[in-house]
């Protein structure tokens, strides 16, 4: 059906703003794996103009600036995966993103388009969260770094102006010795391929114990979630059995799972919680003490 | 409208293009190049992948405006110089082509990994054809195929077929050769149904209830009449004939009509046709449809309650099927142990690849053709023709290739409003579902209760057996009755049992219809029956094969109906086949037994059991026949043909080698030409495994009869003993002299006999139940061990191994026949992991691909050792009888006893959900 009037590439930034300031009821499509079915589908009222922002050259590296690593917005899952630099520095996102379709939707589903689409249980949102990630959000008036987690207004929602706003970019500290990331999921086999817990854990590890941990996980609210209670009491422990438990059990009180429909029972999620918790930070700890930066 | 630069297969191309025209839509419609298929067009399935810059991509959810500077390959543009690429061929040889529709797909998506990986290792190819389906089931093969296609540009080995240790025998028959349409489908050049089109062919759309149950009380048209582009718009009173349609009742309205009750939410309501299928799908949104909603009907035991609201004016039970055989009463009194449950299975959906599609097109002489992928292309005719009051002779239906059926092309998808737009218009009419359409609409598998009592005396063997069923039929019969009699008579399993009762009831209610699905009720019956003879051999502390072997039908045995057996059992055979391999694989051990998993402290194993056996053919009364014509052309090829449907099962190969056989012929030097009611006649519906044997009969005989008319010209020309003459490879030596079959057939018309006749085949007699004598000609049976892994911590469960035996009397077509059992299994799979249409209020919650799942090649085991017992039957074709359904139904109950001598949870319905069973194994812990 005929549910958008006009399909606009955007070859940079600066062109995709004005495309999408100059007309009223227009958006922006990256992969199109989300917003497009939607519209083709019926789910989303009729759009007079889509703005491609998946070919902005500007919007597709993944570099190392000094202490930052850089993620293009327009990073395809593909690139992600097949990157040497985030398979060093984000392997958390390497994980996650390897877990999303088929080859065919890794290569045009983008890194921006699965943040911005805002669900709790975004497999690359959850996992940059882990990495304290920032986003740069463009505006014709300029644009400014905030935190990843400060975006999010609830299911499907964000808090700033998507038509008038291009998210483009991530950013997360470089790894540093001792450091190391890990991402898990369970699906369930029947039904819509979203996970019903995922989870990914970021950890500093100094003589042997935490010194400082990040632990994301959804959908465990109306926003994509970060463990702080669980992640503070995790500093200055040595990761073993007990640890784990009483992270385990902090944890458990910190979100707040839910029963969806013809998905997932709130108590099978509770089910769930220690054992991702469990597999994402002995993997991140281990990660961590093999890390050392020449 | 945007102008397109790009490349296609080498050739630049400048198109102007709409926004919201997909990069599939070009391909297909713009350019032809209707290799590229679509099968879910939501971006779920991979069939339409195409390669972009060397990347594999959907092109259904592509915007063809993105191609712009970019190159693009089609599966029409992946074979050099005219040169197959190793791919196709490891996919002919490998027989990894079964229907033939998502063959594109899975090559350029295969084609991309082996640019990347030249060498990939299995789980390369599972990561990167994770999300490109196949509901026939061919991943084993496609992975075979895969593999040897590396071989062969790695180190030019060649690509051989596979060889198995069944078959054989025979010149042609029993041998492995490729499917005679794969080359077409691999290349794509293989046409289905959307890929014809017309000079100002009209697309059709459909306006459905969209409620479960109500009567229509306003039908206003005329705003969508008005719409530009607009042709025609149809209700209920311009259907000139019977309303009704239906395979067997005739009970579901073409159009619901004002005043008129529509039963379901797919039901239709008014057909447009219109210049574009998008000013179709606008005409449905201008027409005033309002109705008065009625109380809903959601399940087959809440039908069956007296104060339940009425679906049919008849009442809601469609039949009651009953079996009885003994005393159950005194066989329960025999009985030292008594044990009793009762099992559900869901609805599952048939997910064919090829979405339903019709072409509906007026010819010159008042005739109306319709061209239409179906299962039963003369039950089309004869429905098309009463809807439209015309004549039989008037009505042509003619199949292209099929794109999977599995059952779900048995009854009227688009047929017969297509017809109506196309008489209304005069021209020719498509109307093409989506996905969305097509799980709303064509009739499901019926979901079932069915409650079982047994009855055992100490040392295992069965003195009673009875059995409760509730059928979920939905709005309408389709094949309810059948199917729910297939299971009534299934549903005490493959066992002697000298005391049987089992009452059965198909029920209407304002559910999506169900019908005919592999398997046909006799699956859902095999999942309760195999479940509760688990929980009997546990009671009893006798081995599950064991129990099973103790009670087993075998030759002389009477069935539950009645029935003496008197040949070709196999079971016995089966269970020792399947035991003998287990216990290698187990290395003795019992496989039932829980078993840790190195390295994996949360994990547990087991193997569980179970076996089946499943009719050939119609059965209990029904005649059934086929008719299939020969023809040795000028040419010297030998043409045979009938209307029986190729769904992907492979009957064309059969029918081939079988034509071949008996004319001693080079496979080359036949040709099938199946499904046109002007010119084949009729081999009957492609249903209970039954074409192999019906329609293969039907040709050999034919071929028979056209040798003996070749060898009664040759005798007379030369005056000899036809014994004297013989067929050799495509030639016929007569007294030193070669004749080539062209030679003859030239004799032939020159003595004005015309080298054409045709056989009707008519099956050995059955009778109803019950009545004395056979419900079927022939069973296959089957055993099958399925060892699954349960992750303790997350519920999670996989099947790590599968291996069984089927009884299929001969393996004509191994390579098909490997496929089958394969795919058969892997559907299984899926119905007892991944698989639930789920229907709340009489809505389907699962109208999209992606929240219906099948399996996908992840879901694959291991290992899957396929192991076939021959044990003939008198009258099939050389001793073969059906396998097409039959190995799909053991898979289901082997998983759920596997599952539950893992970790101790019993599923008593389907599909295993991760969810319960991580919440039983909480409780268990906590009581324990």
């Amino acid at each position: 059906m005929n549910n958008f009037r006009e399909y606009l590439q955007a070859r940079s930034v600066d062109e995709a703003l004005e495309l999408l300031g100059s007309e009223e009821n227009a958006a922006l499509v990256a992969g199109g794996t989300d917003l497009l079915l939607d519209l083709r589908q019926g789910r989303h009222p009729f759009l007079d103009r889509l703005v491609d922002v998946s070919e902005i050259a500007g919007m597709k590296h993944i570099v190392r600036e000094g202490e930052w690593i850089k993620l293009g917005a327009g990073v395809t899952h593909k690139q992600i995966i097949s990157s040497p630099l985030l398979q060093t520095h984000a392997r958390c996102v390497v994980e996650g993103c390897g877990l999303i379709g088929g080859p065919q939707v890794r290569n045009v589903a983008t890194i921006g388009g699965n943040v911005a689409h805002a669900l709790p249980a975004g497999d690359g949102t959850v996992s940059l969260l882990a990495l304290d990630s920032e986003v740069e959000l463009v505006t014709r008036q300029g644009s400014s770094w905030q935190p990843l987690i400060e975006i999010f207004a609830g299911p499907g929602q964000v808090k700033f102006d998507r038509t008038k706003t291009i998210l483009s970019a991530f950013r997360f500290a470089a790894r540093q010795s001792g450091e190391g990331s890990a991402f898990h999921r369970v699906m369930r086999p029947q039904g819509v391929a979203i996970a019903i817990l995922n989870m990914a854990a970021w950890v500093r590890m100094r003589d042997g114990r935490i010194d400082q941990a990040r632990i994301a996980c959804g959908p465990a609210g109306p926003r994509p979630f970060r463990a702080y209670q669980t992640e503070e009491y995790l500093v200055g422990k040595t990761w073993d059995e007990s640890s784990f438990e009483e992270a385990a059990q902090m944890m458990d009180g910190e979100v707040s799972l839910r029963t969806s429909a013809h998905r997932a029972t709130k108590e099978y999620r509770h089910y769930l919680l220690p054992v991702l918790l469990k597999k994402v930070m002995d993997r991140a700890v281990d990660r961590a003490g093999n890390y050392k930066v020449e | 409208m945007t102008n397109l630069q790009f490349e296609v297969n080498g050739k630049h191309y400048s198109l102007e293009v709409e926004a919201n025209e997909m990069l599939s839509d070009v391909l297909r419609e713009r350019l032809g190049l209707t290799g590229t298929k679509i099968s879910c067009g939501e971006a779920e399935c991979g069939v339409c992948t195409v390669l972009i810059d060397g990347a594999p991509i959907l092109s259904c959810n592509y915007p063809a405006v993105k191609a712009e500077g970019k190159a693009v390959i089609t599966i029409e543009g992946l074979a050099e110089d005219g040169e197959m690429h190793p791919l196709q061929e490891a996919f002919i040889k490998h027989g990894a082509v079964q229907c033939g529709f998502c063959t594109p797909g899975q090559i350029m998506t295969a084609a991309a990994l082996l640019q990347e990986k030249p060498d990939p290792t299995d789980e390369d190819i599972e990561y990167a054809l994770n999300d490109t389906l196949c509901r026939c089931g061919t991943y084993p093969m496609i992975t075979n195929a895969i593999h040897a296609a590396a071989d062969k540009i790695n180190h030019g080995k060649p690509i051989d077929y596979p060889s198995f240790d069944f078959g054989g025998g025979l010149e042609q028959v029993g041998q492995v050769v490729p499917r005679p349409e794969a080359g077409e489908k691999v290349t794509g050049e293989a046409i289905y149904t959307d890929d014809i089109s017309f000079p100002g062919m009209l697309y059709g759309a459909t306006l459905r209830a969209g409620y479960p149950h109500g009567v229509v009380k306003k039908l206003d048209v005329s705003k969508a009449k008005e719409l530009p582009g607009v042709k025609a718009v149809l209700t209920a009173d311009d259907i000139p004939g019977r309303i009704n349609h239906g395979e067997i009742f005739q009970d579901w309205p073409a159009l619901v009509g004002v005043g008129e009750k529509f039963r379901y939410v797919g039901d239709a309501i008014a057909v447009v046709a219109a210049d574009t299928q998008d000013i179709a799908r606008q005409a449905l949104e201008l027409i005033d449809f309002v109705f008065d909603p009625l109380p809903i009907v959601n399940n087959p035991v809440e039908a069956n309650q007296e104060d339940a609201p009425r679906v049919h004016e008849s009442g809601n039970l469609l039949k009651h099927i009953k079996v009885n055989k003994g005393d159950i009463q005194q066989g329960f009194e025999e009985a030292d142990v008594i044990v009793e449950d009762t099992f559900f299975t869901p609805t599952y959906e048939h997910v064919f690849m090829e979405p339903e599609c019709s072409i509906a097109r007026p010819l010159e002489d008042g005739k109306m053709e319709v061209i239409v992928g179906s299962q039963i292309p003369y039950s089309d005719r004869e429905q098309v023709a009463e809807a439209l009051d015309l004549p039989l002779d008037k009505v042509r239906v003619r199949s292209p290739l099929v794109g999977g059926g599995f059952g779900g092309k048995e009854d009227i998808a688009g047929q017969i409003h297509a017809a109506l737009l196309a008489r209304a218009t005069g021209k020719p009419v498509k109307i093409l579902y989506d996905r969305h359409e097509s799980l709303l609409v064509h009739p499901k598998r019926h979901a079932t209760q069915i409650r079982v009592k047994l009855g055992l005396k100490k040392d295992g063997k069965l003195t009673a057996a009875q059995t409760e069923l509730y059928g979920d039929t939905g709005a309408y019969a389709s094949l309810g009755d059948k199917v729910m009699g297939r299971a009534t008579t299934h549903s005490t399993g493959p066992y002697i049992v000298p005391n049987v009762k089992v009452d059965c009831y198909a029920m209407y209610t304002n559910n999506p219809p169900a019908g005919a699905f592999r398997g046909f009720g006799a699956l859902q019956a095999a999942f309760a029956i195999e479940s509760i003879m688990d929980q009997v051999a546990e009671k009893l502390g006798i081995d599950p094969i064991e129990l099973r072997r103790i009670n087993a039908l075998r030759t002389g045995a009477i069935t539950n109906t009645g029935q003496h057996l008197r040949e070709s059992v196999g079971l016995l055979e089966c269970i020792d086949k399947t035991s003998e391999a287990l216990l290698e694989h187990t290395n003795g051990e019992d496989p039932f037994i829980s078993r840790p998993v190195p390295g994996e402290p949360n994990k547990r194993r087991a193997w569980g059991f179970a076996v089946t056996f499943k009719n050939t053919g119609l059965g209990e009364g029904a005649p059934d026949n086929a008719s299939a014509e020969i023809e040795l052309l000028e040419d010297g090829r030998v043409e045979t043909r009938i209307s029986s449907a190729e769904i992907g099962q492979g009957l064309v190969t059969v029918l081939q080698m079988i034509t071949a056989q008996e004319l001693n012929l080079p496979l080359e030097q036949v040709h099938i030409y199946l499904s046109d009611t002007d010119l084949t006649p009729d081999g009957g519906p492609t249903t209970g495994s039954r074409q192999t044997y019906i329609s293969g009969n039907a040709t050999k005989f034919a071929a028979i009869n056209l040798r003996n008319s070749m060898l009664s010209t040759l005798a007379e020309k030369y005056n000899l003993p036809p014994d004297e003459i013989v067929f050799d490879q495509g030639v016929v030596r007569v007294n030193g002299t070669e004749l080539s079959f062209a030679d003859v057939g030239a004799l032939m018309r020159e003595e004005g006999r015309v080298p054409r006749l045709t056989y009707d085949y008519s099956s050995p007699k059955t009778t109803p139940l019950g009545e004395p004598g056979d419900k079927h000609f022939a069973y296959s049976f089957a055993a099958q061990a399925m060892e699954v892994e349960v992750d303790l911590e997350t519920g999670e469960v996989r099947v790590v191994r599968a291996l069984g035996a089927t009884d299929v009397g001969k393996a004509i077509n191994p390579l098909g026949l490997q496929g089958q059992v394969e795919g058969g299994l892997i559907m299984g799979i899926g119905h007892a992991l991944t698989e639930e249409f789920i229907v709340e209020e009489g809505q389907i919650v699962t109208d999209y691909l992606s929240r219906y799942r099948m399996p996908s090649i992840h879901h694959v085991p291991e290992e899957i050792q396929v192991m076939i017992v021959e044990d003939p039957t008198e009258d099939g074709p050389y001793g073969g009888k059906g396998v097409g359904e039959i190995s799909t139904m053991p898979v289901l109950p082997a998983i759920a006893n596997a599952v539950n001598n893992a970790c101790g949870v019993r599923f008593k319905s389907l599909p295993i959900d991760q969810d319960w069973l991580l919440t039983q194994l909480k409780k268990n812990a906590s009581a324990a």
